[in-house]
């Protein structure tokens, strides 16, 4: 390729970039402002919003629910889906096609439209305005990632070791429990980050079926930013940034480690 | 399915010995029947338990959700006995005046309030104001002494003489109705069957449709012009300034939605500093409005979008060997003729699938509209959660998340078509 072009390329990136992750570290500055104003520049530096934000109400409450709300997604989303992901790697099943096609669907419906229905649905049985029907709604969405992270871990692990381990005596469960498990431990534990980040930053869903006691976070930031904005939301939104990038080195650390299994020679150190 | 082809296998070698122990093979065929019967088994209890759980929290809320779409209880329970006396009513020329004394008797009996007021709401999104005059009716015939039904009532309001009215309650003694389907695609049912447009003034749905395809489709267009250099540099620049370019792109896929729709809106706003930095730089001399509008609604939509369309043309443009390329210049082509005939052809299929990718995921998008486009930007999303918590109108909203619904799946089964679902989800 022409240097020129090249060149045109990088700077196009270079602003690419700005647009990318400018937004997010621009407002960090000002949920340091001692005003209750949105702009540059600062009057002054403050850790009101700071101090703000960790008061009960209603923001530490808030996280409290998205966490636990969060936590029980999480458990039952990655339990079902590693299981159920056993089950589809081993071959043998009917209508497998139509059984993978339920079990993304609720990734592809938009998730107005699964909310919607969760609130018509979970009304008749009480669920609306409970901890349990968030966390199952969060659950049956997040599903989808684990099974598909959870499969995709399996594609690379060797059954031979299941024969091996059962042909020296070891029970389904116990050749389950120490050999594979170990061995996809890092796909299940993407798939769980996933269902976590997912429950964590749903909200759409949380409109419709969380009553006041249920608020999660994303959905006190959404009524925040729909009645007005003041800079609490953003000192919150900069915890959340830095929050985030837990996972994400998180998750980088998981797949470095997943390779280096992959490949054992590429273990130097 | 390693598993069951080698025991095929073994089932045809001992046919092969068949002839010399003919016993012994069919024992051993009927073997290896039950053991995948007993292997399927397994697999179908492994995969049971979340597919029953999907089937409880997702599919039955989802069928409820259609069901509500064409659910249509509120004159049948309001009003039986004037419903028996319609049935044998043609729809033209005056209302019989029977009718008018089942009504008299369905206010008179002991049906709850609300559910009279349930028929009036319902009533009245065919034919405004009916609500108010059955409400006024109810009123009034609770607690009068009636001798002649039909003079009493047509006393109440003279519009109880138009057939009209009469002919909105026979339509509604079915059970399912075709109004709510109808009404999402801005139809009305026709007096003599069939279905007509709305009029004008009432048309709301067809534009909200046509909006949501148009702004997914424009920011699909961007995201894709954006996305494709920037993917390109990810895979050939190499080092650390492709490391870094792709951790810019995962870092807004990480971070809370509701972080980065703030940010655009406090960046975007009028003393925002996008505003500043242009009036700064001489640009503009008033602040420009970049927000609760439509462009807002682009910017953040496409920020929020883009990295769907990134991470897919990255993982195309990585199994693109770059011996293809160097042998079309070593051939003679120039950069140009390289890249259209010989890059692009090899990453479309890439650019295919997220294209729909991000249209999809664009056409069904609420969050960021709702918070950053202003009152004429609004998608069909928005008006199905409208419908459902402001008016508490369940069958429109239901039938417009059909409608919504429906154009997705089309589009789900055009990516099967071309690339296949497996592939997009990365499930091969």
């Amino acid at each position: 390729m022409p240097a020129n072009i090249r060149r045109l390329q990088i700077g196009f990136c270079f602003f690419a970039m700005v647009f990318l992750i400018g937004p997010t570290f621009a407002i960090i500055p000002i949920s340091f402002s001692s005003a209750n104003f949105l702009s540059y520049p600062l009057p002054g530096f403050s850790l009101q919003w700071y101090y703000k934000i960790l008061q009960p109400q209603p923001w530490m409450a808030a996280l409290l629910n998205s966490l636990i709300i969060g936590a029980g997604a999480t458990a039952v989303a990655t339990v079902l889906g590693t299981v159920a992901a056993l089950g589809l790697s081993r071959g043998h099943l009917p209508a497998r096609s139509t059984i993978l096609a339920v079990i993304i669907s609720p990734m592809i419906v938009p998730v107005v439209i699964s909310g919607v229905g969760m609130y018509f649905f979970f009304a008749k049985l009480g669920l609306v305005a409970s901890f349990l029907g968030l966390v199952l709604a969060h659950a049956v969405l997040a599903v989808p990632f684990v099974v598909i992270t959870v499969t995709a871990t399996l594609k690379n692990f060797d059954m031979n070791l299941v024969r091996a381990a059962a042909s020296l005596g070891a029970s389904p469960f116990h050749a389950f429990r120490t050999v594979t498990l170990p061995l996809i431990a890092p796909g299940v534990v993407s798939g769980a980050l996933f269902a976590f980040v997912f429950s964590f930053d749903e909200v759409v869903v949380a409109l419709f079926i969380s009553g006041p006691g249920q608020k999660t976070l994303p959905r006190q930031m959404f009524d925040g930013l729909r009645d007005n904005i003041d800079p609490s939301i953003l000192a919150m939104s900069t915890l959340l940034v830095i929050i985030s990038i837990i996972p994400m080195s998180g998750g980088a650390l998981v797949q470095k480690r997943a390779a280096a299994h992959a490949n054992p020679q590429n273990k130097s150190e | 399915m390693a598993g069951s082809v080698t025991s095929e296998l073994a089932v045809r070698q001992s046919s092969g010995a068949a002839a010399a122990q003919p016993g012994r093979a069919l024992a051993l065929a009927a073997g290896f029947r039950a053991d995948r019967k007993r292997q399927r088994m397994i697999s179908v209890m492994l995969i049971g338990p979340l597919v029953a759980f999907i089937v409880f929290a997702f599919v039955l809320p989802l069928g409820t959700m259609l069901f509500y779409a064409v659910n249509n209880p509120e004159v049948r329970n309001a009003l039986p006995q004037t419903l028996e006396v319609l049935k044998t009513w043609d729809g033209s020329g005056p209302p019989p005046p029977e009718a008018f004394d089942a009504l008299v008797a369905d206010i008179k009996s002991d049906v709850p309030p609300n559910v009279l007021a349930e028929a009036g709401r319902r009533l009245n999104y065919e034919i405004t104001g009916f609500r108010s005059l059955l409400a006024k009716t109810v009123r009034n015939v609770r607690n009068a002494e009636i001798t002649v039904a039909q003079q009493h009532l047509l006393a109440i309001d003279e519009q109880w003489n138009d057939p009209a009215y009469w002919r909105v309650i026979q339509r509604n003694g079915s059970a399912l109705t075709a109004f709510y389907l109808l009404s999402a695609v801005d139809l009305r049912p026709g007096d003599e069957g069939g279905a007509k447009l709305a009029p004008r003034e009432e048309r709301l749905f067809l534009s909200t449709l046509m909006r949501t395809l148009v702004i997914s489709a424009v920011v699909t267009l961007i995201c894709v012009l954006l996305a494709y250099p920037i993917a390109n540099a990810v895979v050939s620049v190499g080092g650390r300034f492709s490391a870094i370019m792709l951790a810019c792109v995962l870092l807004p896929f990480w971070t809370s939605l509701l972080v980065r729709t703030s940010a655009w809106i406090v960046i975007l706003q009028k003393e925002g500093i996008v505003n500043r930095v242009l009036q700064a730089l001489g640009l503009t001399d008033a602040p420009l409005e970049l927000v609760f509008n439509r462009t807002g609604l682009y910017i953040a939509m496409v920020h929020i979008l883009l990295p769907f369309m990134v991470l897919p043309l990255i993982s195309v443009m990585k199994g693109i060997s770059p011996t293809f390329v160097r042998a079309s210049s070593s051939l003679g082509a120039g950069p140009l003729t390289t890249f259209l005939r010989v890059y692009l052809p090899l990453t479309l299929p890439g650019v295919g699938a997220g294209c729909l990718l991000t249209f999809i995921i664009a056409a069904g998008y609420y969050v960021t509209p709702t918070l950053v486009g202003g009152a004429s930007d609004q998608m069909l999303s928005y008006f199905v959660a409208f419908y459902a918590n402001t008016t508490i109108n369940w069958g429109m909203s239901a039938a417009l998340g059909v409608l919504l619904l429906s154009c997705i799946l089309a589009l789900y089964i055009i990516i099967g078509r071309i690339v296949g679902i497996d592939r997009i989800v990365g499930m091969e």
